[in-house]
């Protein structure tokens, strides 16, 4: 069995990104999107800690830190952004807000 | 190291197994559920690699509070009809398609770039104090400046989600 290097996370952040955005892009529902959003920050943060530990340094977890700051912010605003809407529309399907579809 | 092989890849299944029943399931509630145990998993890859407060800080705050927040929308807008709907959109194929087809480039880039990820080794730093400590002294002292604009964004954040979600302010 080979050693766990930096490949096998890298290939594992890989993954997790690809299936993240097979949700964003696949799903109707916006809260499920909005989970997708939050997988695809989590692979990046898989990728920065994996390069941080490979060199010693703590830059990568910093900035992990940084996009779990961004990540939270994001998810705030956008359910406070799907209950107004849910509020006028009464839908959280995305494709039946096309108000701005030509 | 064989302990860590094992590790590594226990958390790696529970990782990609949650995030793919988080996509495919019908009920919000049982993607919520899902996301956690993929969090947990992400959680564990980062202990694994010395991350031990960025574990801390993804227990308590995804799990503790982006989860939570989800869970209490989904009860708040309700999705007992949404869930007999249709799940995918109309141009799921094309969408799968192209994921699927930066998957194979990806896959590509691994296998022809296999030699550059010979990274050279590192010997690693003396420990002298834990991973708390260490993040505590660079973020606090080269990363003072990002740190404060971070808080910035949170205030900014609290007030907009508080003026969207409010019925009359």
């Amino acid at each position: 069995m080979h050693p766990i290097t930096e490949v096998h996370y890298l290939a594992l952040s890989a993954a997790l990104l690809l299936i993240g955005t097979i949700g964003v892009l696949t799903r109707r529902n916006i809260v499920i999107i909005l989970m997708s959003i939050e997988l695809i920050l989590n692979a990046v943060n898989i990728n920065l800690v994996a390069f941080s530990h490979h060199w010693g340094q703590t830059n990568g977890q910093i900035f992990a830190i940084f996009v779990i700051v961004d990540a939270v912010a994001e998810a705030a605003v956008g359910l406070g952004i799907l209950i107004a809407l849910f509020r006028n529309k009464e839908t959280v399907l995305a494709d039946e807000i096309d108000l701005l579809k030509w | 190291m064989l302990i860590d092989a094992v590790f590594f890849y226990a958390f790696a299944l529970l990782t990609l197994g949650g995030a793919i029943l988080t996509i495919t399931r019908r009920n919000a509630v049982h993607s919520a559920i899902s996301l956690i145990v993929s969090l947990l998993g992400v959680a564990g890859l980062y202990l694994l690699q010395h991350a031990e407060f960025l574990f801390a800080v993804q227990i308590v705050l995804y799990v503790g509070g982006i989860m939570v927040l989800f869970l209490f929308v989904i009860m708040l807008v309700n999705l007992d009809q949404m869930a007999r709907e249709r799940q995918f959109n109309r141009g799921w194929m094309v969408g799968l398609a192209a994921v699927v087809a930066v998957g194979v480039e990806i896959g590509y880039f691994f296998y022809r770039g296999q030699d550059s990820f010979k990274l050279p080794e590192v010997a690693p730093p003396p420990v002298s104090l834990g991973n708390t400590e260490v993040l505590a002294d660079v973020l606090f002292g080269q990363y003072l400046l990002p740190f404060e604009i971070a808080s910035i964004l949170l205030l900014v954040a609290v007030v907009g989600s508080v003026v969207m979600a409010k019925k009359r302010i």
